[in-house]
C-alpha cells in the first residue's frame, strides 16, 4: 500500500555513514586439545586413511568440557581488536554467528560484549550456520555504511563437539571447535564487496539438529510425578522491572532526539509488551504525555517476546488507534539484557 | 548531609504516597511493606529507586528482599548514608 507521512509531522532525521567499510582486524582461537583420527575411530568403523581420503582431515581441536563458545569467542575477539588497533569501547555492535551456544536465551553476544569491556553496545546472535560469519560481515558492512555503527565485532564460533554424535560414521570425523573474529569499521576505499546471499529452505533437512528441543520433553517428563525436567525460562521479575523502567527506558528520549522528533509529534508509543506494570511505570518515568495512545495488547495476548511490538502495532493500525503514515515510537527490551528503540513511520 | 531516622521515615512515607497513593501517615517503622501497606514486589522497586534518588544511596536488587518492614529500609538507608 502507498502511504505518505502525515503532512503535519517532521521528517525523520537519519544518520549518514562513511561511504566504505573494511575489515580492520582478524583473530582466531583453536582449543588446545588436538583430536586425531585415531581417537575418532575408536567409536566408528573407519580408519585414518578413509577419513583423510574422504575429507582431507588429519586432526581437529575439541574445546574443554567447561570451555564455552563465549570463552573461545573472547580469545579470538581480543586478537582481532588488537590487530585493528582499537579499544573495546569503540565497538558499537557485537554480532555472534553460532549454532552451538547451548542456551535458547539469552544470546551469547551480550555476554561476550560484557567480557570484553565494551560500553554496552548492541549485541545479538545470528543463526546462519556455516554461512553465519559471512552473513555477519555483510550486516556489519551495511550497519557501518548506513551510520548505525562505527566498529562492529563479528565472531563466528562453534563448539560442535557438544552436538556431534561420535558414533555416527557419516559426521563424527567432520566437526571441530574454534572461533574466528573480525573487526569491521569505516574505510577510505571499498573493503567489502556486495554480498550475494540467499537460502534454499526446501532443503532444510539436509543438515540439521536431529530432534527439536521440544521433542525431548517427553523423555524429560517423570512418569511418577509428571514433572518436566525441562530448561524452561526463568526470570527475576523485580530486577527486570527496575532495569526496564529506570535503567534503560531513558533511551527512548535518545531515539526521539536522534530521529529529530519530540513526544508532541508522536502518534503512538509501542513498547515491548513485557508487563502492564512495566508499561505504566515506564510512561510515568519518561514523562510521556497522557494523550499519546500506548499499546496495551498484552492484556489479550500476553508477552510474546520478539512478536509483541509488531503484533501490538498491527493491532493499533487495524483498530484505528494508530493512523497510517503516523509516527510510532517502538521500544524492544529483554533477555540479554538487550534493548532497541526507534521512531518509525507507520505503513 | 546525612538525615536522621525521622527525616528518612518522613521522606520514605512521601515516596510511598507518591508511588502508591497510600497515606503517608500509615508508613510507620513497624509496618510490613507487603502485609500492612499492600505494596507488592514491583511497587517496592518503584519505592526503592525513588529512595535511591532522594537519599543518595545505592540499594542493590539482592538487598531489596531483606527490606520487609519500613524499619529495615530506614535502617539500611541510615547505614548506607554513612
Amino acid at each position: 500500500m502507498t502511504v505518505q507521512p502525515k503532512p503535519d509531522q517532521p521528517t525523520l532525521t537519519v544518520p549518514e555513514g562513511p561511504r566504505h567499510a573494511r575489515i580492520h582486524g582478524l583473530g582466531g582461537y583453536r582449543p588446545e586439545r588436538v583430536v586425531t583420527n585415531e581417537e575418532i575411530i575408536k567409536f566408528i568403523d573407519s580408519s585414518d586413511e578413509w577419513i583423510q581420503q574422504r575429507s582431507g582431515i588429519k586432526e581437529r581441536r575439541f574445546a574443554r568440557e567447561d570451555e564455552t563458545v563465549i570463552d573461545m569467542a573472547e580469545a579470538a575477539a581480543r586478537d582481532a581488536i588488537a590487530m585493528a588497533g582499537i579499544t573495546p569501547d569503540q565497538i558499537s555492535v557485537v554480532l555472534m554467528a553460532t549454532v552451538t551456544h547451548p542456551y535458547q536465551t539469552p544470546a551469547a553476544a551480550p555476554i561476550l560484549a560484557d567480557r570484553l569491556g565494551t560500553g554496552g553496545p548492541a549485541a545479538f546472535d545470528i543463526s546462519a550456520a556455516c554461512a553465519g560469519y559471512c552473513y555477519g560481515i555483510s550486516l556489519a558492512n551495511d550497519m557501518i555504511r548506513a551510520g548505525s555503527a562505527e566498529y562492529v565485532l563479528v565472531v563466528g564460533v562453534e563448539k560442535l563437539s557438544d552436538f556431534t554424535d561420535k558414533h555416527d560414521r557419516g559426521s563424527a570425523f567432520i566437526f571441530g571447535d574454534g572461533a574466528g573474529a573480525a573487526i569491521v569499521g569505516p574505510s577510505d576505499f571499498p573493503g567489502i564487496g556486495p554480498t550475494v546471499w540467499g537460502s534454499d529452505g526446501e532443503n532444510w533437512d539436509k543438515i540439521m539438529q536431529k530432534e527439536p528441543w521440544t521433542g525431548l520433553r517427553a523423555d524429560m517428563t517423570s512418569e511418577e510425578s509428571g514433572a518436566v525436567e525441562w530448561p524452561n525460562f526463568a526470570m527475576q521479575g523485580q530486577s527486570v522491572f527496575r532495569w526496564a523502567v529506570y535503567t534503560i527506558a531513558p533511551v527512548v528520549d535518545k531515539a526521539l532526539a536522534a530521529a529529530g522528533v519530540t513526544t508532541a509529534d508522536l502518534d503512538v508509543f509501542v513498547p515491548h509488551q513485557a508487563n502492564m506494570r512495566i508499561t505504566d511505570a515506564m510512561i510515568k518515568h519518561i514523562g510521556l504525555p497522557a494523550d499519546i495512545p500506548v499499546a496495551r495488547d498484552i492484556a489479550e495476548t500476553g508477552n510474546t517476546s520478539a512478536a509483541s511490538v509488531p503484533l501490538a502495532a498491527a493491532r493499533m493500525l487495524n483498530e484505528g488507534e494508530a493512523p497510517h503514515g503516523g509516527l510510532a515510537l517502538q521500544f524492544g527490551f529483554g533477555a540479554g539484557l538487550v534493548y532497541a528503540a526507534q521512531v518509525v513511520v507507520l505503513p | 548531609m546525612a538525615m536522621n531516622e525521622q527525616e528518612i521515615l518522613a521522606g520514605l512515607a512521601e515516596i510511598v504516597n507518591e508511588e502508591t497513593g497510600i497515606e503517608a501517615d500509615a508508613v510507620q517503622m513497624d509496618k510490613s511493606f507487603q502485609e500492612d501497606l499492600d505494596i507488592d514486589s514491583l511497587s517496592m522497586m518503584q519505592v526503592v529507586v525513588n529512595a535511591e534518588d532522594k537519599f543518595g544511596v545505592r540499594i542493590p536488587d539482592d538487598e531489596v528482599k531483606n527490606l520487609t518492614h519500613v524499619k529495615d529500609a530506614v535502617n539500611f538507608i541510615t547505614n548506607a548514608q554513612g
